[in-house]
């Protein structure tokens, strides 16, 4: 037996694993998709349908959101964290990544205790405004409940990537003249630009597709992982679930793609 | 402008010492006063506090109370460095990995403000005093070490600094380079006649670059002097020791000879010290003929330089003398020979030290 074809024979149940659970049903998944009433089109009405059309827009402007507070909170968390030593330090970063076990359900259910009906939010507004304040039902909740969800996985992420940048590069940019924001600006930013990139693709792609948070949260909330839900329990209308479940896929995909070529040459100038 | 600033700032370091956060004293509070156009190299074995002095200077680090750094009699002690128009060539280099070449070296001018047109030929200016024409585009990973070095100082001296801070910025090239770019930093440090403090662990360097040396033993200052002086009148063994090669010699000194068990050599004075230690440097011994010769001893071995030849010679004193001898004295191991030491050439050092 030649040194290829032992390679190619170790690699066989990998090939193996990765048909029969990966490809075959993507594979059913595209095909079902299609074979609705409307045919191929079907996975159109994504786009051409108000309704999926306005729940996709929803989906991905929360998805954004969640990715860009996330990565300006994480990073001004992570900076300040890895940079500076205080008392209970140790102790804050264990509480700030405690959340990383947690289910979408688990996160869900908090925030209806910080923002539900009995929730800590709305007695605290009650009390100083005379007006119940709830949110947690709505997109805010969800909002909240993802940046919940994320922040401790990119705030993880940041340390590691400060903790490698090369102070030197600091020093020798105030030594030019270079304000503390100036310093930010043309060196420390562009050194984390690939950290960005990859821990915010993560937190963009697990806002567009959480589903356990918004399940516990209410039915009702306009995001696409809610209508495939719905459409699929419900309405039993395999073929549109289908087409979206696709549409969901690649619109992610094609979002984070145009993220990372944007970024691309922040990232490949960075070294 | 051009013309003052191209001579630069002098510095004065009062009682500047430093003990870091964890408790280490990197530096014993010292006083240092530097010369407008000075190059001033600060030398010493690593760990001996040369980088704390550097960056005590460029306010990169602050010293423990009581301590003050002056520049042009300003005090600057409280000034950042962002403020105090330093130029700074750090041991790594710290060139920015996310822009090129000429971005690297036109960066300080870009965040003081000046037109792009005027950057661009202060740029152009320092590629071709640097040599580095050509190179412009690359970015910082596509160069040599050799070259990375000549955009770190054209970086540095492009915002026409107060003061060049250099720390150790050959120790990461290669033997052979290390030495063709020391003569080319020595023209262009003497070219540009800015105060510049030097700071390396190779006496070779300082010597050749230094106006002045500051030999620093473990966070003290040992000897401050021209290369000259710190070379033939050393005022320790440390000194004497560290700076090129340097027999040191303990013995008895009666009626101004040093009573050695090859003979008696004689010093300048007429001294008497029952146990005194002096320095000799190899090069100044010169060999003869065993029978005439004021001092004699056994080769012990014989290392052919080229330009001059190492011998190891035992007998004369209480330990092995290294000898340097002329490339043509025909000497083998095992046999005796002798030798003769002018008075100006012994060195008497504290005996403590
Ligand atoms: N930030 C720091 N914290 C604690 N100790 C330090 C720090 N920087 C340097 N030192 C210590 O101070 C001493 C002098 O260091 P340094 O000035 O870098 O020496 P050199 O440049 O002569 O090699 C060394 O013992 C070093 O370990
Ligand atoms: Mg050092």
């Amino acid at each position: 037996m030649s040194h290829r074809s032992f390679v190619w024979l170790c690699l066989l149940p990998l090939a193996v694993v990765t048909a029969a659970f990966f490809l075959l049903p993507m594979a059913r998944l595209v095909v079902t998709g299609a074979a609705g009433p409307q045919g191929l089109a079907g996975y159109l009405a994504i786009l051409t349908e108000p309704r999926y059309r306005a729940t996709l827009l929803n989906t991905v402007l929360l998805a954004t959101a969640t990715t860009i507070v996330t990565l300006i909170v994480a990073t001004v968390a992570g900076m300040f964290l890895q940079r500076h030593r205080f008392p209970g330090r140790a102790i804050l970063i264990a509480m700030l990544t405690f959340p990383l076990a947690f289910p979408g359900v688990v996160v869900g259910f908090m925030i209806i205790l910080l923002a539900g009906r009995q929730g800590l939010i709305g007695d605290f507004s009650n009390r100083v405004l005379g007006e119940k304040l709830v949110f947690a039902y709505s997109i805010y909740g969800l909002f909240l409940g993802y940046l919940y969800f994320s922040i401790p996985r990119v705030i993880l992420t940041i340390m590691a990537a400060v903790q490698k940048l090369d102070t030197g590069l600091e020093e020798a940019a105030r030594s030019l003249g270079a304000s503390p924001w100036a310093v930010q600006r043309d060196v420390v930013l562009p050194a984390l630009a690939p950290a960005f990139v990859a821990s915010g693709a993560i937190a963009f792609a697990t806002a567009m597709g959480a589903f356990g948070t918004a399940f516990t949260l209410a039915t009702n909330i306009d995001v696409l992982p809610m209508l495939i839900y719905t459409e699929f329990t419900l309405a039993a209308n395999f073929s549109i679930s289908a087409a979206l479940s696709v549409g969901l896929g690649v619109v992610t995909w094609l979002i984070l793609a145009l993220a990372r070529s944007f970024s691309g040459s922040a990232v490949a100038a960075a070294g | 402008m051009s013309a003052q600033a191209g001579h630069g700032a002098s510095v004065r370091i009062e009682t500047c010492g430093k003990t870091f956060a964890d408790g280490t004293r990197a530096l014993e509070p010292a006083t240092l006063e530097i010369a407008r156009g000075e190059t001033l190299v600060l030398l010493g074995p690593s760990g001996c506090g040369k980088t704390t002095m550097l960056r005590i200077i460029a306010g990169l680090e602050l010293p423990d109370a009581g301590g003050r750094v002056l520049f042009d009699d300003k005090d600057m002690t409280a000034v950042p460095i962002e403020r105090r128009n330093v130029g700074m060539v750090f041991q790594s280099y710290a060139l920015f990995p996310n822009m090129t070449v000429s971005d690297n070296i036109g960066y300080g001018l870009k965040i003081r403000g000046v037109p792009e047109k005027e950057r661009a030929a202060r740029v152009a200016e320092l590629v071709a005093l640097t040599n580095i024409s050509g190179l412009e585009h690359r970015r910082i990973d596509q160069l040599s070490g050799g070259q990375r070095q000549r955009v770190a100082l054209a970086r540095a001296v492009a915002i026409r600094p107060g003061i060049l801070l250099l720390d150790e910025p050959l120790t990461a090239l290669d033997a052979a380079l290390r030495d063709r770019l020391r003569g080319e930093l020595n023209r262009l440090l003497r070219a540009l006649g800015i105060t510049t403090i030097y700071v390396t662990h190779d006496q070779s360097e300082a010597m050749e670059l230094g106006d002045r040396v500051v030999v620093m033993q473990k966070g003290k200052i040992a000897q401050i002097g021209t290369p000259r002086e710190i070379y033939f009148t050393p005022n320790s063994r440390f000194v004497a020791e560290f700076i090129g090669a340097a027999n040191i010699v303990e013995a008895a000194i009666e009626n101004g000879h040093l009573v050695l068990p090859g003979g008696r050599q004689p010093i300048n004075g007429d001294a008497n010290i029952p146990a005194a230690v002096a320095m000799i440097r190899p090069e100044t011994i010169r060999v003869m003929a065993a029978e005439s010769a004021p001092l004699s001893g056994i080769i012990d071995s014989v290392s052919f330089i080229g330009d001059r030849q190492r011998l190891v010679v035992s007998g004369v004193s209480n330990r092995s003398l290294a000898v340097d001898a002329p490339n043509t004295v025909r000497a083998k191991s095992g046999e005796r020979i002798g030798l003769s030491i002018s008075p100006d050439a012994v060195r008497l050092l504290p005996p403590e030290s």
